[in-house]
């Protein structure tokens, strides 16, 4: 993927951008200079930061786009002590806005994790960062080191570098790790709001969520809502890969059209097949279909998509798709933390199936058995890895199903279409590792 | 009290002890592995349910009772 960082000024409210404001140089945000442009973070009691989250109506930015404050609350209610985990590990391929965000403005999530601590009464904060993002990890010990030097925090910053694996991030892998454990799921009868990092009731948040809590709470709820729909307020970050002309990180007013985003980006590159919404564990949409989807949480969810950690993937007309989500299907496979029958088994014979329908070695019908196997496993993982890859794969199936018949009576793609640049490679890791933007 | 099927899919090695024992609510899926959508177990199968529990070699199926 290209790396590039750009904001989108909405013609509509020329308010943007917020989360990405001052980044022009390439390099972190400093303590000064974030104080200047921002002020101190305010000292608001607990009940009342709560309070004010709540109104802002935030949604985490990690993918499942639950409540801030809902979650917040089931960690305030419990016993003592706490801890609060910010978590950048940003396990999605095709993802790149945590990291962004931590190499060039650390010190807005650094204030979105003690402010976090202060409202669930935590005297630490862990950031976690997947190893191989050395410039994220620089850049958040750099700034954690700058405010030790002035003691402005009542809170203990510590920044973690964690496993880069697809499913390391989930919430229970994360705390699984943090506690020396493997990055794996673990089953749950205890969330980690329950019983956390060294058994604490732990919060934990994506990064972007707690860069946007660094701004509500110097603002308020009330200009946080000034962008954004009453369901999905404020801005979003949204990373746009494949076949447009300007593909990186976007800053965008949360329940924007797709194809707002995709003129903003230079529009596309090509025509359009279809656009992969929500990362790996997202949705496949027609190209014409795609563009009217409204980029928010909510509004997306209502119309049976899912917008993930905010991943958008044009794939253009010459590509194959089937090709294409067999690839990912492989990926998703391989990424499996193989602890769950149903999702080792599984992912792999339908991986397995995808890949041979993509060749055009399947029998006619073999999809017949994929949807089953997709129904199958969904639900039946410790974690909901299992779940996220049948939605992708069914997606599939529904849109391209003329593709997929193509490909059953033997006349696959030839030659096959080269791939889209969808899966990460060893060199944009390399890329991503040395230049996070 | 109602009484749920669980599966704790990490501990669960595809035995099929369960399902064996009590297929009126159990059925496998194409790897050996049981399929339990968290249905209430009825009072006339709950003695099967508890043999099929107590029966599986890696305690990985559950009975959770809740309240009604």
């Amino acid at each position: 993927m290209t790396e590039l960082s750009t904001t989108l000024a909405d013609p509509a409210t020329t308010k943007l951008p917020r989360l990405l404001a001052g980044l022009e140089g390439r390099r972190p945000v400093s303590l000064s200079e974030h104080h200047e442009r921002l002020g101190h973070a305010p000292r608001l009691d607990s009940a009342g930061l709560l309070a004010e989250i709540e109104r802002s109506g935030l949604r985490g930015r990690g993918g499942a786009g639950f409540p801030v404050a809902r979650k917040m609350q089931t960690i305030v209610a419990g016993p003592t002590p706490q801890a609060v985990v910010a978590n950048g590990s940003e396990g999605e391929p095709a993802s790149r806005k945590d990291r962004l965000l931590m190499s060039r403005a650390p010190h807005l999530v650094l204030d979105g994790a003690v402010l976090a601590a202060n409202v669930v009464g935590a005297e630490e904060a862990i950031v976690c960062v997947k190893r191989g993002a050395a410039r994220a990890v620089a850049a958040l010990l750099g700034a954690a080191q700058e405010r030790a030097d002035l003691a402005i925090d009542d809170v203990g910053l510590t920044v973690c570098e964690v496993s880069p694996q697809y499913v390391a991030g989930e919430e229970t892998a994360l705390v699984h790790q943090l506690n020396a454990g493997p990055p794996k799921p673990t089953f749950i009868p205890r969330r980690p709001f329950e019983s956390g990092v060294a058994g604490r009731p732990t919060l934990l948040q994506n990064v972007e969520t707690l860069a946007h809590l660094a701004l509500i709470a110097r603002f308020g709820a009330g200009w946080f809502r000034e962008l954004g729909t009453d369901d999905d307020p404020g801005s979003i970050l949204i990373t746009l890969s494949g076949a447009v002309a300007r593909p990186g990180v976007y800053e965008i007013s949360a329940g924007m059209r797709l194809g707002r985003l995709l003129e903003a980006a230079g529009g596309s590159t090509g025509p359009l097949q279809a656009m992969l919404v929500g990362g790996y564990a997202g949705r496949w949409f027609a190209a014409e279909e795609a563009v009217d989807l409204p980029l928010g949480h909510q509004a997306l969810g209502s119309l049976g998509g899912t917008l993930g950690p905010g991943v958008v993937t044009a794939l253009p007309r010459g590509a194959c798709a089937v090709g294409e989500t067999a690839a990912i299907a492989r990926y998703l496979a391989r990424e499996s933390s193989g602890q769950c029958g149903p999702c080792v088994h599984g992912l792999s014979a339908i991986a397995d199936a995808m890949s041979e329908i993509a060749c055009g070695h399947a029998a006619p019908g073999t999809h017949e058995w994929v949807t089953r196997w997709c129904e199958d496993v969904t639900g039946r993982g410790a974690c909901h890895h299992p779940d996220g890859a049948a939605r992708l794969v069914s997606s599939c199936l529904q849109l391209f199903a003329e593709d997929i018949d193509r490909h059953e009576s033997g006349r696959p793609c030839i030659p096959p279409p080269a791939l889209v640049d969808l899966l990460p490679t060893g060199a944009d890791e390399r890329a991503a590792a040395g230049n996070p933007a | 009290m109602s009484v749920q099927l669980r599966v704790n899919p990490i501990a669960c090695e595809a035995h099929g002890m369960c399902a064996e024992l009590l297929p009126e609510l159990i059925e496998l899926d194409d790897w050996g592995y049981p399929i339990v959508d968290g249905e209430r177990v009825p009072p006339e199968l709950l003695e099967h349910a508890r043999r099929a529990a107590d029966a599986c070699p890696t305690l990985a199926l559950l009975l959770a009772q809740r309240p009604n």
